[in-house]
């Protein structure tokens, strides 16, 4: 199934949209600043519900079916979350409002600041920054501020463990500093000693997942932040898998002394096909002069007390324009607010305990690396014994057929044809059950037949497609314009 | 529980089937001393409650549906049809995540190939990525894509100072620990000829953003020029602009530009105290190995039909790791959807329509104002929504005034940026304006210049 380009559904003379004639006189147009023509395309406003219509279709998503990609948290978006982000009295203020005039969005940064302060006991936090790169970036960016404020300008070395998102050491580099990797020991935990090996007066800071990438919590967590510190060096917590640690513990708590939360992964603001998020970040009270600003503070003149802005002395920067992304910051908000303390850990604990069971329906079958109690999520790989030519792609590829988003595959790296697994807390055990019967049966035929896996998926509107054509300089067409 | 479908029998049943006794037991790698704190957090609401409460929080500002709003300076108020939310709102949409998974992501990937044809059209280029998390990010992203085209040996990035204020910050933090210098904007007689003149063998890239912060418009003779002089120090051009302009004015790609960038927010998505908007970045078809964040290519299955995937993927973070061209991972796909609509909605004759509405409101505006005594209008340029007033009176009292007694957001005070404008109003003028409401503005202002403020 296919649906048809805009361009190609377009007709001369065709409108999706009036607009009223000027209520003004016309003024003239500068000669020579025009432009010629304006290749847009011209549909009617029904066409144009139909194509988007259709092609919503051909997505799967979280209101779809199970989406148990790893690492991303596909869970629930609430409606309520939408409704209210939708409110005129949000969606229709101007950013260079005064601040007296905006007091009713200012009250909801500033809890949404102080909520966030007191899930992840970090006393400065900064909501400016849209997605958890970009937190990462202002995280190290912060780091090494820090440092070289302290006059420690010889530091220019970030320790990223190997299970590592390739987030962390792209933020590395593009904060002009240079990674160094560090291995994994055999239960999954950094290696203390190769920490120790590279531990200096040369390093910034370590970049440490925790949970890691691999599900499972670190078990030297305190020791790992202490000898970091001993060095002279910051650590920094990927806060992308927050989900598991809501009420179990606060990540400042571990000797953390920045992170970033993602938003539309815990705070179940939507994933919008792959944005908007929003990736605040928190730091320690030592930290805090560094934020990108302006972040909300309370302010007192003799009659009273209101909102306003401040940028942090010592500022990095801005990191983008305005406070962040608002709207998103709305529905994170609103699902605070609805879950209160006892149901944040509630989400912690539900997130945990579905990835268990579901691990405990396929261990066995699936190999298993690192055979510990996972958090939220887990890896194995996807080989099975007895079908040496299927690969975690196949298997991936499969899943579709029964109706499932297939987990995040190849990654993290330091697992053979991983398949990360994320069933969050907002699925029912019978999906669960479902899912793993898929996996299960899967693995049957991957031996009887391993063809049908090779060939999958064979119930999509389209099948596998073919990547490299897209990105070779002699067939790649990332537009439809003549000349792209 | 909100959201939790588990029942009590559901947990008892896979605690059972783990091992476990209770919960709490699959937390034992977490250190005990730190385990399970008190959360201070408000009582949990319902959503009857919660709806409530947000709906009076919300009143509790000034909206722009009840002041008159001539405000602009990077964040503009367009109108927006129907359809724009009401499509973007599908949960098909909205609740998917970065198209990994081609085969059942169609949807989103033909619509971001359709989003970047769109943006391709606008601005004259040849290749546009599926968006940054703003128009400030996309500039700063422009720098460093025109610092690894050259290789990271060029060292420097020459900004106009009419280029936005806060683009010109975040650039700056963004490029803070490269060894990149910017500079050029920090004299606001710089003109493009200044700018020219400033290029050299070290310099990655030029940055004009047209029209620029102050709203005039530099011709494509000019541009070409400062094109030209930037080609021949074999630097790039970059500019930056607003793309509802480009309905009515000739695209950057007709005057010499490698890099498009801008603020798409304009494009389909509400103004909303500042986010979430999206950074749209075009570019010459030879750099776009450089860009950064996803890009959408057309391809084919395994049958031969038609199909969309994430090409050159190689350049990006989960894949190259230290060595991509970015951190960028989420970007504001959803936005970029919105505007990909709002494009389609309007048409090649609707966006047209929408800047010469903003282009005749705007200049009837300045008129009306320019016959005030005590005013001017700055400059001769030609501009597009947005002007420049000097006025007789300090620029903060005057809108203070404006707002308590008239319920109208005057303008921009760009004393703020710049210290020799400190007379100087910004005033935005776009289709939502009634010639009704530009009159009370203009009435408001005649009022403060014969001292009408603070007598009250």
């Amino acid at each position: 199934m296919t649906e048809s380009l805009l361009y190609e559904i377009s007709s001369p003379g065709r409108r999706g949209c009036r607009l009223p004639e000027p209520d003004v006189p016309r003024a003239k147009l500068p000669a020579g600043f025009l432009r010629d023509d304006l290749p847009l395309p011209e549909v009617s406003e029904m066409d144009l519900v139909r194509h988007y219509v259709h092609l919503s279709q051909l997505n799967h998503a979280v209101d779809t079916g199970f989406y148990p990609l790893g690492s991303c948290t596909m869970k629930y978006n609430p409606r309520v979350n939408e409704a209210i982000c939708r409110l005129p009295g949000f969606t229709q203020l101007h950013p260079l409002q005064p601040p007296d005039t905006v007091q009713g969005a200012l009250v909801l940064l500033y809890e949404l600041q102080e909520f966030l302060g007191e899930i992840s006991g970090f006393p400065g936090i900064s909501l400016q920054p849209a997605a958890g790169a970009h937190g990462e970036m202002t995280g190290v960016l912060i780091m090494r501020k820090a440092l070289y404020d302290r006059g420690e300008t010889q530091r220019n070395v970030i320790l990223v463990p190997d299970s590592a998102h390739g987030t962390n050491p792209a933020t590395t580099t593009m904060s002009g500093l240079k990674v160094v990797e560090i291995a994994s020991d055999a239960a999954g935990n950094v290696d203390l000693d190769a920490l120790r090996v590279h531990l200096s007066d040369q390093v910034v800071g370590l970049m440490l997942t925790n949970p890691n990438t691999l599900g499972l919590f670190d078990e030297h967590v305190l020791e790992v932040t202490r000898l970091v510190h001993e060095a002279g060096g910051l650590v920094y917590g990927d806060g992308a898998n927050l989900n598991a640690l809501l009420g179990i513990c606060k990540p400042a708590d571990l000797g953390f002394d920045v992170m970033h939360f993602n938003l539309h992964k815990t705070f179940s603001t939507p994933h919008g096909g792959g944005g908007p998020g929003a990736g605040p970040v928190g730091v320690t009270a030592e930290l805090a002069p560094f934020l990108p600003g302006p972040i909300v503070v309370e302010q007192e003149d003799e009659e009273n007390a209101f909102l306003t802005w401040h940028v942090p002395e010592k500022s990095i920067g801005p990191v983008k324009s305005f406070y962040g992304n608002f709207g998103v910051l709305v529905r994170a908000y609103t699902y605070i607010r609805m879950l209160g303390a006892e149901g944040l850990r509630r989400v912690a604990e539900n997130a945990v305990l579905n990835a268990n069971y579901l691990l405990s329906r396929i261990r066995g079958v699936y190999p298993l690396p690192y055979d510990r109690t996972c958090m939220h999520e887990f890896v194995v790989e996807g080989r099975i014994e007895g079908a040496p030519d299927v690969r975690a792609l196949d298997i991936s590829k499969r899943l579709m057929d029964y109706g499932f988003h297939p987990p995040t595959n190849y990654f993290p790296l330091i697992v053979h044809e991983a398949l990360m697994i994320e069933p969050t807390e907002t699925e029912s055990k019978e999906t669960l059950d479902a899912f793993a019967e898929a996996l299960l049966k899967i693995a049957k035929e991957a031996r009887e037949d391993p063809e049908l896996l090779h060939n999958a998926p064979h119930t999509t509107p389209l099948g596998r497609l073919d990547e490299v054509r897209a990105s070779h300089p002699k067939t790649m067409r990332l537009c439809y314009t003549p000349g792209c | 529980m909100p959201y939790i479908p588990n029942t009590d029998a559901d947990r008892a049943a896979m605690l059972a089937a783990i091992g476990v006794e209770r919960i709490e037991d699959l937390f034992h790698d977490v250190p005990e001393e730190v385990r399970f704190p008190r959360l201070k957090l408000p009582d949990p609401l319902s959503e009857l409650e919660i709806q409530q409460e947000l709906l009076m929080l919300s009143e509790a500002s000034i909206d722009l549906n009840h002041t008159a709003c001539f405000l602009g300076a990077g964040a503009y108020r367009h109108f927006i049809p129907s359809v724009v939310d009401q499509l973007i709102s599908r949960g098909e949409f909205y609740t998917a995540y970065t198209p990994y998974q081609p085969e059942i992501s169609q949807g989103t990937l033909q619509a971001i190939f359709e989003y970047q044809s769109m943006i391709c059209a606008l601005t004259g280029m040849e290749a546009a990525n599926a968006s940054h998390y703003d128009g400030a990010t996309a500039v700063a992203e422009a720098v460093i894509t025109a610092f690894n085209v050259g290789r990271r040996k060029r060292k420097k990035a020459i900004l106009s100072p009419t280029l936005h204020p806060q683009y010109r910050a975040v650039a700056r933090t963004y490029t803070q620990g490269m060894g990149l210098t910017l500079i050029g904007d920090d004299d606001l007689s710089n003109g493009v000829d200044a700018l020219a003149a400033l290029c050299d063998g070290d310099t990655a890239c030029v940055i004009v953003q047209n029209p620029d912060f102050l709203g005039q418009l530099y011709s494509p003779t000019e541009m070409q020029t400062l094109a030209d002089a930037v080609h021949g120090c074999g630097a790039l051009l970059v500019v930056a602009t607003d793309p509802i302009s480009l309905g009515l004015f000739a695209p950057p790609g007709d005057y010499g530009a490698d890099i498009v960038v801008g603020e798409g927010q304009p494009l389909g998505n509400p103004i909303s105290f500042g986010g979430p908007y999206l950074g749209f970045f075009a570019c010459r078809k030879r750099y776009v190995r450089s860009v950064a964040g996803r890009i959408v290519g057309e391809t084919v299955d395994t049958q031969g039909r038609r199909g969309f995937v994430l090409a050159l993927s190689t350049r990006e973070q989960h894949i190259r790791r230290q060595k991509a061209s970015s951190n960028i991972c989420t970007n504001q796909a959803l936005c970029a959807l919105a505007a990909g609509v709002y494009l389609a909605a309007m048409g090649k004759r609707g966006l047209r329509q929408v800047a010469e509405l903003c282009y005749h409101k705007a200049h009837y505006a300045a008129a009306e104002i320019a016959k005030l005594p005590g005013y001017e209008i700055m400059g001769d340029r030609p501009f597009f929504k947005e002007f420049v007033v000097r006025c007789p009176q300090p620029v903060d009292k005057m809108l203070r005034y404006l707002l308590d007694d008239w319920a109208i957001l005057g303008g921009y005070e760009l004393g703020r940026d710049y210290p020799e404008l400190d007379d100087g109003l910004l005033v935005c003028v776009t289709e939502m304006n009634s010639r009704e409401k530009i009159d009370e503005l203009v009435e408001a202002l005649a009022e403060v210049a014969k001292g009408g403020e603070g007598n009250d």
